[in-house]
């Protein structure tokens, strides 16, 4: 099927996503479970990767600094790559393999066991009732995985610089000061925001048009994690230009 | 009741119905019977609003169903039960969940209320006991239980069944017939079944349709089925060894 169809029925898709939910507890309690199973679970996965890779920047940063490169660069670019980029898209990204596989595998199950037929003949909407919940808990939730994404990988950079001696705590501090521009903040929240939408919308969408049997949700589950890292990625491009230019 | 007038409907260039017309009384337990491919799961999902017909006309009592918009459809909807033939239950939920589901979705029952109303319906269903299982830890027949008690926990006026003893022993089969005719007189639901299994359908069949091709190629009662003169409807009835002996002895007396 062509492309321009699958853009259409996306997009009435997820306008059929955003209608007011037919019973607001229900709703409520179900939201309360998508922030535990896409929030929650994901912190351990999100501070092992941010320890890491903040550890590793201070290093390579290190690595570089002598002549007229100052020490301080080090907590400068740890604090520039942990909030430009690494926290607002690479987290994002590698959520989506973990979220957006487990939202489309889900709902696909629930196509292809007419757990979706049964809430239709129900009279539940069931495109609202499924992926509403997940679009609210991933709108709260990824900002503050980002945050404590970039809090982390600053403080990996500060242990590491002072564990193997690469620069005094001041001049990483002093690094982390320098320059500082509260709207970078802003514009990777805003960046986290519309990752979030993508990758949760994409992912239920592939995985409510799922039809067959197991092999097909497998596709649909990878389908979802492609097309997500795809789109945010040129997500990532337009929003950039529009708000750092 | 519920009346389907005319119904046609194809999948690209093939077509499933060719123009049913068939009508569906209250308390009773109306059949629609068939081979494979020959309409029935089309049909019914037609009549639940599952699939948009291509043309005819879906009436629930005096409610035209296919002319209806969405929130239309919903209210309608609310009055329907199903019973799916794999179940269909929601397997993040327990079986009590599943119950409650509907209850808790469409009604204004206080809490305790919606609690006393899905035992009472799991009790009826014989599975008190098992309201904290997930479905995944029951049997095929234990899950059919849970879908019909699902079904029938909003009082609904109208009840589809999609092959209720597939997979089941003869049994459990005969204890889920038995419980679909009592609830449909019970509380004089409009009962569709769509089944292969003669055995139901001799035990507990009100009204029969038969599909063939696309089409009702005969309708009539478990009185008048095992000798319709309908040469498709003997082929389908007359399948097994069994059935033919029953008709050899059936003409000898």
């Amino acid at each position: 099927m062509g492309i321009l169809f699958h853009i259409g029925r996306f997009f009435s898709f997820l306008a059929a996503a955003l209608r007011r939910p037919q019973k607001g507890r229900v709703f409520a309690q179900a939201t309360l479970v998508e922030l535990e199973a896409i929030g929650v679970q994901s912190v351990g996965i999100v501070a092992l990767l941010s320890v890491f890779m903040g550890a590793v920047i201070a290093i390579q940063t290190a690595h570089q600094v002598g002549g007229w490169v100052p020490a301080y660069t080090i907590g400068f670019t740890v604090r520039q790559t942990m909030i430009l980029e690494f926290a607002p898209t690479i987290i994002p990204v590698i959520l989506s393999g973990k979220v957006g596989s487990n939202i489309a595998s889900q709902i696909g199950t629930m196509q292809v066991t007419e757990q979706i037929d049964a809430l239709e003949v129900m009279g539940v909407r069931s495109i609202s009732f499924l992926v509403l919940p997940k679009l609210l808990a991933a709108l709260l939730i990824f900002p503050f995985l980002v945050v404590i994404a970039m809090v982390l990988g600053m403080g990996a950079g500060a242990f590491i610089c002072d564990f193997a001696e690469l620069s005094s705590f001041a001049d990483y501090e002093y690094g982390l000061q320098v320059d500082f521009s509260p709207f970078d903040v802003t514009y990777a929240l805003i960046k986290t925001c519309v990752f979030a939408l993508i990758i949760t919308s994409v992912s239920a969408y592939h995985g409510y048009y799922t039809s067959g049997g197991a092999r097909e949700v497998g596709r649909s589950s990878t389908k979802a994690v492609v097309y997500s890292v795809v789109i945010v990625m040129v997500a990532n491009l337009v929003i950039t230009q529009l708000l750092l230019t | 009741m519920i009346r389907v007038s005319g119904v046609k409907k194809a999948f690209g260039e093939k077509a499933v119905l060719h123009g049913i017309d068939a009508e569906f009384n209250s308390g009773q337990v109306n059949f629609i019977i068939g081979r494979s491919g020959s309409g029935k799961s089309v049909l019914t999902k037609c009549i639940v609003g599952l699939l948009e017909v291509d043309a005819g006309l879906i009436q629930y009592g005096d409610t035209d169903f296919s002319e209806l918009d969405l929130k239309g459809r919903e209210k309608v909807r609310r009055q329907i039960g199903m019973l799916f033939q794999g179940g269909a239950l929601f397997d993040s939920m327990t079986v009590l969940e599943n119950v409650m589901f509907p209850l808790r979705m469409f009604s204004d029952m206080t809490e305790e209320e919606r609690l006393e109303r899905a035992m009472e319906c799991l009790r009826r269903v014989e599975l008190e006991g098992a309201e904290d299982r997930f479905p995944a830890e029951v049997s095929g027949g234990m899950q059919k239980r849970v879908a019909l008690a699902r079904a029938i926990v909003g009082k609904p006026q109208y009840l589809f069944c999609d092959e209720p003893n597939s997979g089941l022993d003869p049994q459990t089969a005969i204890v889920i017939d038995n419980l679909i005719k009592d609830l449909t007189h019970e509380y004089g639901t409009t009962t569709v079944v769509i089944s292969h299994d003669m055995n139901s359908v001799i035990e507990i069949g009100d009204s029969i349709h038969f599909l063939h091709e696309g089409e009702v190629a005969w309708h009539g009662d478990r009185m008048d089925i095992l000798d319709s003169g309908v040469k498709s409807l003997d082929g389908f009835v007359y399948a097994s060894d069994l059935m033919k002996d029953i008709r050899k002895q059936l003409r000898k007396k």
